[in-house]
């Protein structure tokens, strides 16, 4: 009984795993974008959608013509759809805003993602219902004694962690990064020491958008279903998972996605309403204190 | 009431106006509905302004509050119904009114709580945890089965008619006046402006934000059990997110922090809504672009009011009237 409820335990855990890792390359976005302009972005979940869809496209046009799917191409063409997403939005939404009060920036993100999402499924190639995703890797299961995993889940963790890894080298070891860095901690000083900000955020959304893309490719290759409203919930909940980590802290972003990713399996392995609504509890309980996040610090509030 | 008098009587013009017209057939029964229904709204959007318009703080789960109070009053009524089947209309109507408090009283709770993260957390945050309370309320009344659950509460019966939405309407609308220019609107209005300044010179802020907050959310909850005894049914869906941002959307193109605003936009989108846009997009089905199949279904509604936030936003980020007030809203000693 005991080793059952242990294997039982433990595939939970390998399952949170799976679906954290999907939620940790959201929230980085998430994070990135809000350390740099202060602005939860409300439509990068709906960059994780585009991202799928433009698997899916590329895929099955992909399948059709060649015969087969090859995985890069795919991985690099959701990537940069979901980029270029993200970058249109900045220009021609968050741009015009930037040096108003911050409240309109964030209803203008609201705006932004519910006509991304109604018109998708209001376009008539895309549509309103569920699509099956292809099956472009096969699913492969590997036993380990009483373990069980499969190669989506080693997939998910191998491509979550190299992104991650990629992303602290930008920040840390590039110029670019140093200049993120300094954008991020004071955007009229940087701008004074001759750094261009508007490039800086640009490439901000870039690579936002790109990890966003990323996930939605996993996510559609892991749980084979995609619809134009699938990046609600995973957007709010991957921007749960930046507070709980300290947003604008790239570590704790994936931290928190994890945490997020396995809370809820287990939440749900106990009761599916307990998955559902363990995100906001968690948010709440945060927000109400931990504010900062578990890898945040603790900032006054300036007058 | 002396300084509520021309509202009272402008009020009771509308409402004779209206009546009439519908006494003599003039207005038919699908016009009424649309007329009620933009009464719930202005309702719900100017309670909505009480909270995000004129104590700038940011609600964006409004709808939530008006789920519970459709929830709570449909049931209390489905039950009182069932059980006094024979009992004539006119006892019903206060039994209604007692049901549709109570519910209110359940929201204004609801509106109370919430308020608690607003004392420590500002702007987007604040933002976020209404959200997530919104969606929260969405997720249990979803997995309660005694309540319908994915399906919605049905059989509700239909008891809001248009005096009693009127009456409760206006009566809201009075009110939320008469609180935005006494005392309590002016510390109101204090912490919208300046939150630092209006709590150094001894404005008791975490005691407006939780009035705002409550008085607010009663409203909404009033507001929701009318809408569910108007089209007999409450669904979750009605009450989640999108339900939220469409008061947003009526919020911020009529403008915040004025009610005359609220109520304008909630009319004239409502009405536009179900009046100009089916006609628009029945004359726009019925050409096809030959290569997509390209037909145009109500989902574009929705693309359509996104849109319009963006734009207003963009352009017009004080709505049409923001922070202007008709004159027969404003108290004669405050013009």
């Amino acid at each position: 009984m005991e080793t059952i409820s242990a294997i039982f335990n433990f595939k939970q855990l390998v399952n949170g795993i799976q679906l954290g890792s999907i939620y940790a390359l959201i929230a980085l976005g998430y994070t990135m974008v809000y350390g740099i302009i202060r602005l939860i972005n409300f439509a990068h979940g709906d960059f994780f959608m585009i991202g799928a869809y433009a698997a899916f496209f590329m895929s099955t046009y992909l399948v059709a013509r060649l015969g087969n799917a090859p995985i890069v191409l795919i991985f690099i063409g959701s990537m940069l759809a979901s980029a270029c997403a993200a970058m249109l939005t900045n220009r021609l939404v968050y741009k015009p805003l930037r040096y108003r009060p911050r409240l309109s920036a964030l209803i203008a993100a609201i705006g932004v993602s519910m006509f991304i999402e109604y018109l998708f499924s209001s376009l008539p190639f895309i549509g309103a219902s569920f699509r099956a995703f292809p099956e472009i890797i096969q699913r492969r299961p590997y036993q380990f004694g009483l373990i069980q995993l499969n190669n989506y889940q080693i997939i998910n963790l191998a491509v979550t962690i190299s992104l991650m890894l990629f992303l602290t080298f930008i920040v840390r070891k590039t110029m670019m990064g140093k200049a993120m860095r300094a954008v991020a901690l004071d955007k009229d000083a940087a701008r004074l020491m001759g750094i261009d900000v508007e490039k800086i955020i640009t490439f901000t959304f870039f690579i936002g958008g790109s990890f966003a893309g990323a996930a939605g490719l996993l996510a559609s290759i892991t749980y084979p279903r995609i619809f134009p409203y699938m990046g609600i919930l995973p957007g709010l909940k991957a921007f749960v998972a930046a507070v709980l980590g300290g947003i604008g802290n790239i570590p704790g972003a994936m931290l928190g996605g994890y945490i997020m990713g396995i809370a809820e399996t287990y939440a749900t392995a106990y009761r599916s309403l307990y998955g559902e609504g363990i995100a906001f509890a968690i948010l709440i309980l945060v927000l109400l204190f931990r504010p900062q996040g578990i890898l945040g610090e603790k900032t006054a509030e300036k007058v | 009431m002396k300084r509520d008098l021309k509202l009272i009587l402008a009020g009771l013009a509308v409402y004779l106006v209206v009546f009439g017209l519908k006494t003599i057939g003039f207005l038919g029964d699908f016009p009424m509905l649309v007329i009620n229904l933009s009464l719930v709204y202005m309702i719900l959007t100017s309670s909505l302004n009480l909270i995000n318009g004129f104590t700038g703080q940011f609600s964006i789960g409004h709808m939530g509050f008006a789920g519970i109070g459709a929830y709570i009053s449909g049931i209390l009524t489905t039950l009182i119904w069932k059980l006094s089947i024979d009992t004539p209309m006119h006892t019903r109507v206060p039994l209604f009114l007692v049901a549709l408090t109570l519910g209110g009283i359940a929201a204004a709770l609801a509106g109370f709580l919430i308020s608690i993260p607003s004392f420590r957390l500002r702007g987007d945050y604040l933002a976020i945890t209404t959200l997530g309370f919104g969606e929260m309320i969405r997720v249990i009344i979803n997995n309660i089965d005694y309540v319908g659950g994915p399906r919605g509460l049905l059989g509700i019966p239909r008891i809001s008619d248009f005096t009693i939405i009127f009456l409760i309407t206006f009566l809201t609308i009075l009110i939320l006046r008469n609180i935005i220019y006494s005392s309590y609107g002016r510390a109101l209005l204090s912490i919208r402006e300046d939150y630092i300044a209006s709590a150094l010179v001894g404005v008791d802020t975490t005691k407006y934000k939780m009035f705002a907050f409550t008085v607010g959310a009663f409203f909404a909850g009033i507001g929701g059990g009318l809408l569910c005894h108007l089209i007999k049914i409450a669904h979750p869906t009605q009450f989640g997110f999108m339900g939220s941002i469409l008061l947003l959307v009526f919020l911020y193109v009529g403008g915040m922090g004025s009610l005359t605003g609220s109520i304008l936009a909630a009319f004239v989108l409502t009405v536009l809504e179900r009046y100009a846009l089916p006609v628009l997009f029945s004359s726009m089905s019925s050409f096809t672009l030959p290569r997509w199949g390209f037909e145009v279904g109500q989902e574009w509604r929705m693309v359509l009011y996104s849109f319009l936030l963006i734009i207003i936003i963009l352009f017009r980020p004080e709505g049409l009237f923001g922070g202007k007030e008709a004159k027969i809203l404003i108290p004669e000693e405050d013009r």
